[in-house]
């Protein structure tokens, strides 16, 4: 079984949500991916106004249509814009079929603007995935790094949340959030460097790294390749490639009476 | 399948799962390798490459199980950098030298760099340039600013009588669109998958560029060595496109030993 927890519809080069959905699914299919989790529209903004928000979700929502048993969506939202960030979560998760969050570089997710839009997602029971990066040129101005999601998720210790291409540098990245138990980390998105998810799983327990691909901007194979290449259990690879997100997937899940 | 891209001994900056000899040769043997065309860590900021050439030969010889060829570094900003070369052509029948220019603090229009190339072509030594080696956004604090080596000056280069077969390694990253045809079509030039991203990549990249110029490369260890493999999986070629590749470009390049 193996779950995607990080895939974009942006990137494909096809016209539409629909047509990029399919065309993720055909790789994803060549690869032995059964779920994909996607977010974020197509073209996306760093920095999405409230009606920016509504048309990448809308996007999603049209790609997840016809792909309701191969693909999960996170709304996308923003600390910048709590009230419209709320109403999406709204929308999409609480009325809609969306199982999760997903914050990207609009602003640091340490802002206590961003505790409203964590307090909703938990109440739902959602997944809060939130990009993170040390960039050695350094970072954009509301980039967030894994130390600022160790602040957030110390602040909301029952909220559940991923920690986006751990970091980016990851020897760091999985320092940062070591102490926080509710912090996940997925591989998504950096070159197939040898040692990362050895690395996490000896700091981290297996049962905190999650397989992501950041597709199809990433590919499935480099990325799938850091957990086949590993130098981890089996036992251990089962749980990075579906295991963990299925079972931090299970609440919202079951509460919505999705079969999964 | 000949892997252009591995390389021997220690990345300066962790260990990695694979950076014994005998444990990469065995990885690379599982994932179909038949060959691998090995440069060595070391010369990224090692000064005495002979030494580290001579290494680089013994261990290809003496733990290579008969997989992994040799390439020299050669530094043309060194003082006396053409006995370098000619150490790897004659005392070591190196097949070809690898180069890291900004590692080494050269661009490639400097004068020393196109003498390389030259001397290098007269002997019948292919030149593997490394366009990086690591994500620059991950890069050690005490590398800031190290920059990726700008191909543009190449270009004209490749018009010389005497230029030699040049392979650009960990090239699409940087490399795309109409600068990657160009050099493609002067003839002589090949790029590796292993720093080329997005899904279907290989099947992607075929289209724009035709599959002669694309060579099977892993970048391992740095890189997890499965990744340049299952990205042709998720990129569905044609027989004939995909043992091009896999091995034949390779091959054509250089015969078997």
């Amino acid at each position: 079984m193996i779950w995607d927890v990080h895939a974009h519809i942006a990137g494909t080069g096809e016209r539409t949500p629909e047509e990029a959905m399919a065309r993720l699914i055909v790789a994803a299919d060549r690869m032995g991916i059964d779920r994909l989790v996607v977010c974020m529209g197509d073209p996306w903004a760093h920095d999405p106004s409230p009606a920016e928000l509504v048309r990448e979700n809308d996007q999603v929502l049209r790609a997840l249509e016809h792909w309701n048993h191969r693909a999960f969506g996170f709304v996308y939202v923003s600390p910048k814009h709590v009230e419209a960030s709320l109403r999406e979560i709204d929308r999409c998760v609480r009325d809609g079929p969306m199982i999760g969050l997903k914050l990207w570089v609009a602003e640091r997710c340490d802002s206590p603007r961003a505790d409203e839009i964590v307090k909703r997602a938990q109440a739902l029971k959602a997944v809060i995935l939130q990009h993170t990066w040390i960039k050695a040129g350094g970072n954009l101005p509301g980039e967030s790094t894994p130390t600022d999601l160790a602040a957030l998720a110390s602040r909301h210790p029952d909220a559940s949340f991923v920690c986006g291409h751990c970091g980016g540098q990851w020897e760091l990245g999985v320092r940062a959030v070591r102490s926080r138990p509710n912090v996940a980390v997925d591989v998504a998105g950096g070159d197939p460097t040898a040692g990362i998810v050895e690395t996490a799983v000896r700091e981290l327990g297996a049962e905190r790294v999650v397989y992501g691909s950041d597709a199809p901007g990433r590919s499935f194979a480099s990325q799938l390749a850091k957990v086949t290449g590993a130098d981890v259990s089996e036992a251990d690879r089962k749980l990075i490639l579906g295991e963990n997100l299925r079972r931090l997937l299970l609440p919202i899940l079951q509460a919505k009476g999705i079969d999964a | 399948m000949i892997d252009v891209n591995v390389s021997l001994s220690r990345w300066p900056f962790r260990r990695l799962p694979l950076d014994h000899p005998e444990k990469l040769v065995a990885k690379l043997r599982a994932s179909g390798v038949t060959e691998a065309w090995a440069g060595n860590f070391d010369a990224l900021l090692h000064r005495d490459l002979a030494a580290v050439n001579a290494r680089t030969v013994a261990i290809c010889r003496r733990r290579g199980d008969g997989l992994l060829r040799p390439f020299g570094a050669v530094d043309p900003t060194l003082p006396d950098w053409r006995e370098d070369l000619r150490r790897c052509h004659e005392d070591y029948a190196m097949p070809g030298v690898r180069l890291h220019p900004n590692y080494h603090g050269y661009a490639l229009d400097h004068p020393a760099f196109v003498e390389l190339l030259d001397d290098a072509g007269c002997r019948g030594l292919v030149v593997q340039i490394a366009l990086k080696m690591d994500d620059e956004r991950h890069l050690h604090p005490l590398l800031k600013g190290l920059p990726t080596t700008d191909l543009a000056p190449l270009l004209p280069l490749l018009a010389r009588p005497n230029r030699p077969k040049i392979i650009l390694l960990n090239a699409l990253r940087n490399l795309s669109g109409e600068p990657l045809r160009k050099l493609l079509a002067a003839g002589d030039v090949w790029v590796d998958v292993a720093m080329l991203e997005g899904i279907e990549g290989i099947k992607r990249l075929v289209a724009q560029v035709g599959p002669d110029g694309i060579l099977f490369g892993t970048h391992a260890p740095f890189y997890y060595p499965e990744a340049a493999g299952m990205k042709l999986r998720e990129s569905p070629l044609s027989p004939e496109q995909a043992e091009a590749v896999m091995q034949g470009n390779a091959r054509r390049i250089i015969p078997a030993s």
